[in-house]
């Protein structure tokens, strides 16, 4: 009999898939249906932002955080906001704060609940999916009260936020906060116990709390390796301080941990959207120097020199201080970090946009091998993938 | 972390790693050391190894570049610590083409966040297993995050009809790339205008920027 040759076998996963969550392209190196080698290709959603953030102004770029992480874009701007706080020396007034923090929770559900369902989709589950985007499109409209827009906000300035909230928004929000416990509990009676979903999770893409600090890991898969590991608990930022809630943790480091974990991490948000509205104090939304934060409407209407403010605001803006700080907050993935470098202009010199995503795919390779081709699409939809913010 | 607490810990490195240390500096509760390039591998090492530090997570390796400089690059390690609850940022200087010593051996995570340099800034790295490109198209030329790259770049794609390919071309602008300095005309003249000097007090609090 002539001696057979036996091969790897290489595919190309995407960048057209479903299941890749975006434009991600995977190069597999497989032997029979195990996979040897995962190289994921990233860049195809490459825009620049960091380039376009170099020619614009420190406000004007507070837009471009908005198309990182596109399923909770407020969370990336607090982060930029943040940032050119402290290079200003300036911080935001209470009641920002607290908006700030009202409306990051509100982007960790909307995160989770985008999560948790293309990932159930991914491994076989739709009606989650199908209930979850309902929920989605109701947050959404939170946004939208709040800041004239779905998605891409611009709500977090540096210096505060940008409108003051809406008469009974909070009333709305709240009773949204009543209701929305039973969907997640409805979501885990289809998940939690279903042994489809267990089998494609339990014991897949495994990653231990050592392996996963050296993989660069943070944020809600950081804390499924057991990790309790959290921004908002240790280096708290903005009213996160006075807030009262738990990090769930995880013990396995699998992917169904992971899930598990979200699921808390909504039920935490819930309890501190709750806090953050009884807590909510009364006062401007927006620090009052009128070199940093535009004059009020009326006002500009009646003194020139609130007129030539805004009007050099929106031309020059502010000019910042030379230094340079990385300032980091718990975006819904993990830890969304930005390295800003200011020269004294009115544009930002350097801007290195960290996100946690990044880190997440790289590991990718170490997190698949050995698995079957199968539990790939598992794998990353555990891992919480978005390509705005990891091809920036 | 308490400012005290910030300069023991700064005091407790520089002394351990002297001979490699350049510099250190506070700058708003943020730790920055400045390294000598060769011996950033050892210096990475001691800081996730030893007891008092345990920066166990390499965050990001990210590119600075100022043209005016010598060597013309920084390139900045933010590390943190999750037992310390605390960050440090380790900066070393590079040229175009002196590589830096890869932070592959000590944290996997250095991998990516290298290319990602490379790529943008074109500065390599020894000992990096693949040390490709990772966010520009395949066959980019240049490194776009260098301040001398125009930000509309120099090739613009189109899907040619005729050829049922995509084809590279060189950018057209059908509007020149406009960059405007945004100094105000009262900040932006630096001399003493003749005459001007008469009139110093008073003006000052009129000659607003905002």
């Amino acid at each position: 009999m002539a001696e057979r040759q036996i091969e790897n076998y290489s595919i190309n996963f995407g960048p057209q898939h479903p299941a890749a969550h975006g434009v991600l392209r995977l190069v597999l190196e497989l032997d029979g249906e195990i996979v040897d080698r995962a190289d994921p290709h990233i860049g195809l959603l490459h825009r620049g932002t960091e380039k376009l953030i170099e020619h614009k102004t420190y406000l004007q770029a507070v837009p471009y955080f908005d198309r990182l992480d596109y399923v909770a874009p407020m969370n990336q701007e607090h982060a930029f906001a943040l940032a050119v706080e402290k290079l200003l020396g300036i911080e935001a007034p209470p009641r920002a704060q607290y908006i700030r923090v009202l409306y990051s929770e509100i982007g960790r559900i909307l995160n989770h609940l985008l999560n948790i369902s293309t990932y159930a989709l991914d491994v076989g589950a739709m009606t989650p999916f199908l209930w979850l985007f309902e929920e989605r499109e109701v947050l959404m409209e939170f946004y939208e009260r709040v800041s004239g827009a779905r998605m891409h906000a611009a709500y977090f300035r540096p210096g505060g936020v940008y409108r003051d909230m809406p008469a009974g928004l909070a009333e709305d929000i709240l009773a949204f906060v009543e209701r929305f416990p039973q969907m997640i509990d409805d979501t885990e009676t289809l998940l939690t116990e279903n042994r489809i979903f267990r089998q494609r999770t339990v014991d897949i893409g495994v990653i231990t709390g050592e392996q996963a600090l050296d993989l660069g890991f943070s944020g809600s898969c950081l804390r499924a390796s057991g990790l309790p590991w959290d921004l908002r608990r240790s280096q708290p930022y903005d009213a996160y301080a006075e807030m009262d809630f738990d990090v769930p943790i995880g013990k396995n480091g699998d992917c169904f941990d992971r899930y598990l974990v979200r699921m808390e991490e909504m039920r935490q948000s819930l309890s501190i959207i709750r806090q953050a509205l009884d807590g909510m104090p009364e006062g401007p939304v927006m620090v009052e120097d009128n070199k940093i934060a535009p004059p009020s409407r009326s006002e500009m209407k009646n003194s020139m020199e609130s007129l030539i403010h805004h009007f050099k605001l929106f031309t020059e803006g502010y000019h910042v201080p030379p230094g340079e700080t990385y300032t980091a907050v718990e975006a819904p993935k993990g830890e969304f970090g930005v390295y800003l470098v200011a020269d004294g202009s009115n544009k930002p010199y350097r801007c290195k946009i960290r996100a946690p995503g990044f880190a997440f795919l790289q590991a990718l390779d170490f997190m698949s091998r050995g698995h079957m081709l199968a539990d790939v699409p598992a794998v990353i939809g555990s891992l919480d993938i978005v390509f705005g913010e990891i091809d920036r | 972390m308490m400012e005290q607490a910030l300069q023991d810990f700064c005091d407790h490195v520089t002394a351990a790693m002297s001979d490699h240390v350049l510099s250190s500096r506070e700058e708003k509760g943020e730790l920055i050391l400045t390294v000598n390039r060769d011996s950033i591998v050892r210096v990475l090492n001691f800081l996730r190894d030893d007891s008092g530090c345990r920066f166990k997570v390499l965050i990001d390796i990210c590119g600075v570049d100022f043209p005016d400089r010598d060597p013309r690059f920084e390139v900045v390690y933010q590390l943190l610590s999750p037992t310390q609850n605390q960050r440090l940022m380790v900066k070393v200087n590079a040229n175009a083409d002196t590589p830096v010593p890869s932070a592959t051996g000590i944290f996997s995570a250095a991998g990516w966040f290298e290319r990602e340099v490379w790529d943008m800034f074109g500065i390599s790295f020894s000992d990096h297993p693949d040390l490709r490109r990772i966010l520009t198209d395949y066959g980019f030329e240049g490194h776009p995050l260098r301040k001398d790259f125009p930000l509309t770049g120099y090739v613009e794609v189109r899907y040619d009809d005729e050829q049922k390919r995509v084809v590279y071309e060189p950018v057209k602008l059908t509007q020149e790339f406009r960059s405007f300095d945004f100094l105000s005309p009262w900040e932006g003249v630096q001399e003493l205008l003749p005459g001007d000097e008469k009139a110093e007090n008073g003006e000052d609090a009129e000659a607003g920027e905002s």
